[in-house]
């Protein structure tokens, strides 16, 4: 097998499981660590610079830096890394000082961005912050986007959403223009902006075209639509029976919400299965938690109506069957219909984009679907001058990705803007550090925690069925979140192998506690993985291999379920073995003026 | 040395054995030894060998002497039995041991100083009344834990750490247990365990004394250039002459061998002994060859390794003294106060 080079950061950043799956590759490790050390505030700032809106996510992330933790890889559950956020953000203290300087001088450029969602106002903080005059145009009449209209305050208080938006809007360089809804592309483009950001979302609440639908209008609602009559208070109250159509997140906000609004018989149906509902597995139980059944494998028929009023819903039962290529199909069953009585449906089975303002005849071109075509790496659109990101630019996704797509666009632009090539991306800021502070101490906690995931405190249902915007999470307590951190595995402390200094006394191999190190002979990766001493099956996780020992055998280390907890360095007589801190941030468009690290290489 | 404990976590997929243990069972405390004590490894190898056998850790008795390797039994099999006994007098306590109870598994591990140099009476006692055990010297050639002076199984014209050349000759522990009539004689290297871990379980396995001589190199004071057991020398030294399978109850040879490059033994207890000869002609099965073999190699600069010598059908010393099967914790009142008749019937037998 060819060694593998650890000089490339993308070996190392795979290792470090949660940081590669996060879009936006947030130094997960690190800020745990800071808020193992009580240090909140510094944990804050590592992520407000990755991911921007710390507090907001530390509630509503969709996390997939948890399902990708090794922790969940070597006992049962991941590390809480979402909810160890939360903590970061609610014990920081003032972080004004610590935010990077917003230049008061203009560098002559000015930038729209279209809509004030995460997507764009991480494209207006990035570029204000190198001196760029950022427009933000939006309909409502504050910013946030979906967080704020989408996300029940139960889930995610209006404060935390003010307070992170006011990070960004209210230190200069960005102008805000709410109540503006941007009716023509074109308009805007003739308006003289060096570029334009489109982060408009995804607006359009899919309907479903069923007999009744016409009849019984008065009690059938968009989802999304209706979140946001709620969330700005046109909306206080729902019918006693309320069938919620959908199985994503949506899905999950409208029936919680339907049952803090009067809603007592609240349930959720889904056409396909409850194990492929798109919802997160814990937004489903928490749905469930609070009485809420999810019925599955009905597919919606008809709206019944009696006089102009809807009373109930038929449903077609359907089983599901796989063809020989294992792909599925719905098929009924057979059995009649059924039918459930309500009182209200809330139709949350989808969200589509919508770019009736975008002219044809502009240069921006559009796909099959309707999206826009663009440049994956850089977001750039047909027309040069228009960057697209979050659900805008490839469909609905989450917050995490639209911050993600927020910061490419904007090394995009600035790139753009300077006249540089924008396909080429900057490489990101790459450290490594020894930790090695004595002969077995470490400046990190090698000790390995043995407690299981803690769950996080909710308030007593009762009083939180009562009240829409009392939150229910309640967040884990400096104690608790303590505990949590130290379940982290600190994967970003990589061990690092010298082969000239390894003289094969096998005490790295003897020592290691998962079985993750083998001195053998080399060989093709495929029959390598079967002959190490714990075989290596998980192929999404990659081989560590050296070779230069003295008897040419090869080092190779299956990174699967290291726990990194230096023991093999602790027992090496010779520091062929080191763990060393691979700290990684992606490349901004400030940090590269700051540091100017990145420019230079 | 490490300060933690090593962590109890573990990989998903590690195998269970017979008993459903994993091998991770089979552990003891963390090693207090220097990093790279060749001692750990051969701890990781008894713990490998006691995992694949599937012996239950609480049949097992584990006695040590002082020294480096004396402190080993405090890393492995910590649900067994243990006893730390005097310099140099594992042998008399573990044969007392064995008097007692011989229906324990008996390790006794011990060090050339331990072995070669205080105790060397108590070794060739033990071997030459083939008290039922597995013996391992974990021989590192010098005196680590006062610094690294020369040991008696230190060679002749080897260098110390600080330069000085030993001028006396070295005992050889293997030479020694075969003329002792020890009926289990073997070398391994703890850098070699894949070797290493089949010659245990074959002295695990074996009724009789089993001896191996492990050559140990002490990372701390011999493992320099001009030592002759220092990872580099012997591993250019080597000569295995052949390598062990244990296998349990009868299985079919699964591997195509070249006709004549497999033996096999098959032990008192039906446990076979597959041996895959490295060196043409080497037979273990003859004491006198396996002693002229190893002076001729010794004397041409190599280090022998394998399975030495074996006489599969061994007496030990319970056969010798016509002992009382069971151990002595189980006799009831009526075996140990036979009444009067008894006595009077020893009594005129002495007559």
């Amino acid at each position: 097998m060819k060694p593998t080079d650890i000089s490339n950061p993308d070996y190392f950043h795979r290792v470090v499981d949660c940081q590669w799956a996060c879009p936006a590759h947030t130094p997960v490790p690190e800020y745990i660590r800071l808020i193992a050390a009580g240090r909140y505030t510094d944990a804050y700032m590592v992520n407000w610079h990755s991911n921007v809106f710390p507090g907001i996510l530390g509630r509503t992330c969709d996390r997939p830096c948890e399902p990708a933790c090794r922790r969940g890889r070597v006992e049962e559950e991941p590390v809480a890394i979402c909810r160890l956020k939360r903590v970061a953000a609610d014990n920081k203290d003032d972080i004004a000082a610590r935010l990077p300087e917003v230049p008061a001088a203009w560098n002559g450029r000015r930038v729209a961005c279209v809509g004030a969602g995460p997507a764009s106002l991480t494209v207006a903080r990035d570029l204000a912050l190198l001196g760029y005059r950022v427009t933000v145009f939006d309909e409502q009449d504050k910013p946030g986007g979906f967080i704020r209209t989408q996300i029940p305050r139960f889930r995610l208080p209006e404060s935390v959403i003010d307070e992170e938006c006011g990070y960004i809007l209210d230190r200069g360089n960005i102008e805000t223009r709410y109540r503006t809804r941007v009716n023509s592309m074109k308009a805007l483009l003739e308006e003289g902006y060096d570029a334009v950001f489109v982060g408009c979302g995804a607006p359009r609440g899919r309907d479903l075209d069923i007999p009744g639908r016409r009849e019984a209008a008065a009690n059938i609602h968009i989802g999304i639509d209706w979140l946001s009559s709620v969330s700005f208070g046109h909306v206080k109250s729902i019918g006693r029976r309320v069938i919620v159509l959908g199985g994503g997140n949506t899905a999950m906000d409208c029936c919680r919400s339907a049952r803090r609004l009067g809603g007592e018989d609240v349930k959720v149906i889904v056409r396909s299965g409850f194990e492929e509902m798109k919802a997160s597995p814990w937004e489903k139980e928490d749905a469930m938690a609070e009485g809420i059944p999810i019925l599955n494998y009905l597919v919606p028929r008809s709206f019944v109506h009696r006089d102009g009023q809807l009373v109930g819903m038929t449903f077609e039962k359907v089983k599901a069957e796989y063809d020989a290529k294992g792909r599925r199909s719905l098929v009924p069953t057979g059995e009649p219909d059924a039918f459930f009585e309500c009182d209200d449906v809330l139709v949350a089975i989808g969200q589509e984009n919508a770019f009736p303002w975008i002219e044809r005849d502009i240069g921006i071109e559009f796909d099959r679907w309707g999206l826009p075509r663009l440049d994956e790496a850089s977001l750039q659109s047909t027309n040069p001058r228009v960057f697209f990101g979050g659900d805008a630019a490839f469909g609905p996704k989450n917050i995490i990705w639209a911050v993600a797509h927020g910061h490419e666009a904007a090394v995009s632009i600035d790139r753009f803007c300077r006249g540089e090539a924008v396909r080429d991306r900057p490489p990101p800021h790459v450290r490594m550090s020894s930790q090695k502070m004595g002969i077995h101490e470490w400046s990190y906690d090698n000790d390995v925690s043995l407690d299981l995931r803690y769950k996080v405190p909710h308030r007593d249902p009762t009083v939180a069925l009562r009240d829409i915007t009392a939150e229910v999470e309640l967040g884990y307590d400096r104690e608790l979140a303590f505990k949590e951190a130290q379940r982290c595995l600190n994967c970003d402390v990589q061990t690092v192998f010298t082969a000239r200094l390894c003289i094969e006394c096998d005490a790295c191999v003897d020592i290691c506690p998962v079985d993750c190190i083998t001195f053998t002979e080399d060989g093709p990766e495929e029959e390598l993985r079967i002959r190490l001493k714990a075989p290596a099956e998980n192929l999404s996780q990659p081989l560590y291999v050296q070779d230069g020992l003295k008897t040419g055998r090869v080092m190779v280390k299956d990174e699967d379920v290291c726990l990194h907890c230096g023991m093999c360095a602790e027992r090496c007589p010779t520091g062929a073995w080191d763990m060393q801190k691979f700290l990684l941030n992606t490349a901004k468009t400030y940090t590269m003026r700051e540091g100017a690290a990145c420019r230079s290489r | 040395m490490s300060f933690l404990p090593k962590p109890k976590l573990h990989h998903p997929k590690l195998p269970t054995n017979a008993l459903g243990y994993t091998r991770r069972d089979y552990e003891g405390s963390i090693s207090t030894l220097c990093a790279g004590c060749g001692h750990d490894s051969i701890s990781a190898a008894i713990i490998q060998a006691c995992w694949e056998l599937s012996i239950e850790p609480h049949r097992v008795a584990k006695l040590s002497g002082i020294g480096c390797s004396s402190k080993t039994p405090d890393y492995f099999l910590g649900a067994s039995h243990g006893f730390n006994s005097v310099h140099g007098r594992m042998p008399s306590v573990l044969t007392g041991a064995n008097l007692a109870n011989r229906e324990l598994i008996y390790l006794g591990v011990s060090g050339d100083g331990d072995s070669a140099s205080i105790g060397l009476g108590q070794f060739a006692h033990i071997m030459r009344r083939g008290v039922n055990m597995t013996y391992i010297v974990e021989n590192n050639g010098v005196y680590g834990l006062t610094k690294g002076q020369f040991s008696a199984t230190s060679d002749k014209g080897s260098k110390a750490k600080k330069g000085a050349i030993n001028t006396d000759e070295a005992i050889d522990l293997v030479a020694l247990a075969l003329q002792l009539g020890a009926t289990y004689v073997a070398r391994g290297f703890s850098g070699d365990k894949e070797q290493l871990v089949g010659l245990i379980k074959g002295a695990l396995r074996h009724k009789g004394a089993a001896f191996i001589d492990c050559i140990s190199p002490c990372v701390a004071f011999n493992n320099h250039e001009g030592s002759t057991k220092s990872y580099d020398y012997v591993r250019e030294h080597n000569e295995a002459v052949n390598r062990l399978d244990v296998i349990l109850g009868r299985a079919a040879l699964t591997a195509d061998y070249a006709p004549g490059t497999v033996q096999e033994v098959v032990q008192h207890d039906g446990t076979v002994l597959r041996l895959r000869k490295l060196a043409s002609g080497y037979d273990p099965a003859d004491r006198i060859a396996a002693m002229n073999y190893l002076q001729e190699r010794k004397a041409a600069g190599e280090i022998v390794t394998g399975l030495l010598y074996l006489e599969p059908e061994a007496e030990d010393l319970h056969d010798h003294l016509g002992t009382v099967e069971l151990p002595l914790n189980r006799l009831d009142d009526a075996a140990l106060c036979p009444g009067a008749k008894a006595l009077e019937a020893i009594n005129d037998a002495l007559r």
